[in-house]
């Protein structure tokens, strides 16, 4: 069991008054905040909320605008991650700080001080591994790791260096369930040894399965410290929203018909160096229904987006059709004029150009359709058209026509989400329509994503968020290595039977990760 | 000495530049940096070496005078994009410009000059052999210094802690920084060193090669070296395959000139440069990133603090 210390004694970390501004922006306003040795401490916020910016400047990544910040008592300044690595502070990162060409070994000794060798270092992480049953081959090239692994790297590189405090930003948010259960076992059995834990995550369930303490901000500032055990997670989820956020809807009475969009073993090589090859996929999306993809992030997902929307052509026709009618070899433009839409996973610079207005940025999709007379631009008719997407899916944006870069993450995702729905596509194609999207816009958006399906459309929704997927999805299928699962009602899944698939345990074929 | 043996000293002559300005550059790019002066630096590099050189008399003096050129332009480049997070393409461009307009102003006053060749390395006995005694053992020590370049910018790279840290800023400098490695500092360094290579590169052309400073006189030699980089997927020891096979190029093209093929002699000539341009086409074409490019390759840094 956990050694919980009671929150008596000096503290091991102290933050008071920590603030952090940008230009405008307060990312940080005031923080307070302590952790006491061998504990295991929840930090709680939606996305934007400042959690990244704090602990960046406990790690000495970011200098604080104003505020102390005292290590067993004694005030220290942290100027830099080597300082907070010598203080004992480890960090594992949401998107890793790993060198995809080097090794395992390398990956870790470049975090070391210079007087760990690289056969010192192979010694340890062999010690460590076995200790933690954190299985990792140390002359690996970190790109042929699934996530877990890697992230099983970032853990032993802190660990190597004794940590009185383990920061983790968001760990769980690339990891199977399984692989997330690992990580909890590690974490009791670190805490249960002394070591504090600094627990990022947005993630309700987590955090009331690990921590007893919980610190929740709210746009840089701090709302409440609580015992996560002791409070509903309606009440927490409040205070970190403001207000409470409603359910989706999705119990309207459906009756999916027809074959919208139907793949037909369809293969591609990879695309670039690292990248995935799609193996025989076959799927059906039908008029009416919601079909989400889910998978860990690597496994195929980008490249069968750019498959279906005619990013990477196939090389027959018949891989693929659209309304009926063999695409496979069309372009995006030929694709959008049969009725389809398509929402690529990155905001800036893939669904929107940061530097062009709102108005402007409707031209990348609208353009096949309309807003366009002979080669050249309607401009009123844009303009229109950015008006109508900004009512009606409340982007709330600067006055008048901004730049896309000016719109937070929230805002951008339902202005470019928007922009395809109000097409009235009769097939929707969305990669990760929620990801870093704070729990208002991502009701607004997964509201409308349904709304469309029940309205008489299909849409294939592509998302790492298994929530997500069993929130809104009426059918599911799970890619792993490029291999799509069977497609089967979501009330046949379990979390468990998805996390099998995406383990590759399921297909019963290469890559099982030891568990 | 036999044709053959003349033929075989000269590839050897025309690749030794080439080699040690593709190393600095090499260094430069594994830290993520791309310098496209190259071409600039080692016209300073010439220049200033003959200059010295003539005026001193010293092959010594202008040998330094090379590398101090070349590490100037460096710091220049420098700071631009690392003190000013300046577009990488664009200033190192605008570095081959400078330095060849600046080097034919350095050089004006030495057009006409010449330098008597370098004593060669004699080592007696092991030169004798035939064929490959002259070609392995009565080199300049120009030649043993690239040779022994090569060697210590691998063993730097692969063995070395600090070589380790040096690579891991070019494959992601976001990640090195977020760990507290040293992201501007090492690049400095390797902007320099990219710089003082060239620069010696230069220097070795005007002093052993030509002997003499013409404006213009690095030929493009400096884009070779960019390419051989490249065409070498930045590995040291495909550098100096790479370095040989161009070095060879040149010279053989002037012997079929001399022989007459009946192909124009601008043909022949163009045959090192066209060779580039197919090398890194056939680079691209089989693989979507270039093969061994360091992931941070070109991308301006600027710290989040």
């Amino acid at each position: 069991m956990k050694a919980d210390v009671p929150p008596s004694g000096t503290p091991l970390v102290e933050l008071k008054g920590i603030s952090k501004r940008y230009g405008d922006l307060l990312a940080n306003d005031g923080i307070d905040l302590s952790i006491e040795p061998g504990e295991i401490h929840a930090l709680l916020g939606e996305n934007g909320a400042g959690k990244s910016t704090l602990v960046k400047i406990l790690y000495g990544v970011i200098e604080p605008s104003a505020g102390e910040i005292r290590w067993e008592g004694r005030p220290v300044t942290i100027g830099s991650p080597v300082e907070a690595r010598a203080l004992g502070l480890g960090m594992v990162f949401q998107h890793f700080s790993l060198f995809d060409e080097l090794s395992v070994a390398e990956n870790i000794a470049v975090a070391l001080s210079s007087d760990w060798s690289l056969s010192t270092v192979r010694e340890k992480l062999g010690e460590i591994s076995r200790t933690y049953g954190l299985a990792l081959d140390a002359d690996r090239a970190v790109w042929t790791l699934s996530a877990g692994e890697r992230q099983r790297i970032e853990i032993v590189r802190c660990l190597l260096q004794n940590p009185r405090l383990l920061i983790l930003d968001e760990p769980t948010s690339v990891l199977t369930p399984q692989e997330a259960e690992h990580l909890f076992t590690t974490l009791d059995r670190l805490s249960s040894e002394g070591c504090a834990i600094l627990y990022i995550s947005h993630k309700l369930e987590e955090v009331r399965r690990l921590c007893r303490r919980a610190t929740i901000l709210r746009a840089g500032r701090v709302v409440a410290t609580i015992d996560p055990r002791a409070s509903s997670a309606r009440e927490i989820a409040a205070l970190m929203v403001g207000n409470a956020v409603g359910e989706v809807r999705t119990d309207a009475p459906h009756h999916p018909q027809g074959e919208t969009l139907k793949v037909s073993n369809l293969s591609m090589p990879p695309a670039g160096l690292h990248g995935q090859a799609l193996r025989d996929i076959n799927l059906v999306a039908r008029a009416g229904e919601v079909v989400g993809i889910a998978g860990v992030a690597g496994n195929g997902q980008s490249e069968l987006f750019a498959a279906l929307s005619g990013e990477r052509l196939a090389d027959r026709p018949e891989a693929l059709a659209i309304n009926g009618k063999p695409s496979g070899t069309m372009g995006i433009d030929a694709r959008r004029r049969l009725g389809a839409a398509f929402v690529p996973e990155e905001r800036l610079g893939h669904a929107a150009a940061p530097s062009h207005r709102l108005s402007e940025n409707t031209l990348i999709s609208h353009a096949a359709t309309e807003v366009s007379r002979s080669g050249f631009i309607l401009m009123n008719a844009a303009k229109r058209v950015a008006r109508s997407i900004i009512q009606s899916f409340d982007v709330r944006a600067p006055e008048g026509d901004p730049q896309a870069r000016k719109l937070s993450g929230g805002n951008l995702q339902k202005f470019v989400i928007g922009r395809e729905i109000i097409r009235k596509p009769k097939l929707l194609i969305v990669d990760q329509p929620t990801w870093g999207v704070d729990a208002g816009a991502a009701r607004l958006i997964r509201q409308a994503l349904v709304d469309l399906a029940r309205e008489g459309s299909a849409v294939v929704i592509v998302s790492q968020d298994l929530d997500e997927l069993f929130e809104v999805a009426d059918r599911m299928a799970v890619i792993h290595q490029g291999i799509l699962s069977p497609l089967k009602p979501i009330g046949e899944w379990t979390k468990e039977a998805v996390g099998l698939e995406m383990l590759g345990v399921a297909q019963a074929q290469g890559g099982v990760h030891a568990v | 000495m036999t044709t053959f043996e003349a033929i075989l000293l000269t590839i050897v002559t025309a690749s030794t530049p080439l080699l040690i300005a593709a190393l600095g550059e090499l260094v430069t790019e594994r830290s993520g940096v791309l310098n496209l002066g190259v071409e600039g630096m080692m016209a300073m590099g010439a220049a200033c070496s003959f200059a010295a050189a003539v005026t001193f008399d010293s092959t010594l003096l202008g040998v330094a005078a090379g590398m101090m050129a070349g590490a100037l332009m460096a710091a220049l480049f420098a700071l631009l994009v690392l003190g000013f997070a300046a577009n990488q393409t664009g200033s190192g461009l605008a570095l081959t410009i400078l330095g060849l307009g600046l080097s034919g102003l350095i050089g004006a006053p030495f057009v006409g000059a010449r330098r008597d060749p370098i004593a060669p390395v004699d080592i007696p006995g092991l030169s004798d052999i035939p064929v490959v005694g002259r070609l392995f053992f009565e080199q300049d020590l120009f030649v043993y210094a690239s040779l022994a370049l090569t060697i210590l910018v691998a063993i730097y790279l692969v063995k070395t802690r600090s070589g380790l840290t040096l690579r891991s800023i070019g494959e992601n400098h976001t990640s090195a920084n977020a760990l507290g490695l040293p992201v501007r500092q090492v690049r400095f360094w390797a902007i320099l060193f990219g710089g003082a290579c060239a620069g010696l590169a230069g220097a070795y052309l005007a002093l052993v090669y030509t002997r003499f400073w013409s404006p213009g006189m690095t030929a493009g030699r400096g884009w070779i070296a960019l390419a051989l980089v490249v065409f070498a997927a930045w590995r040291p020891a495909w550098v100096l395959v790479g370095a040989y096979i161009f070095g060879a190029a040149t010279v053989l093209q002037l012997h079929a000139q001399a022989a007459q093929f009946g192909v124009p002699s601008q043909v022949l000539s163009a045959v090192p440069y066209l060779a580039t341009i197919i090398a890194l086409l056939l680079l691209s074409i089989r693989h979507g990133r270039a093969i061994g490019a360091p992931g941070s390759l070109g991308v301006p840094f600027v710290p989040d603090r």
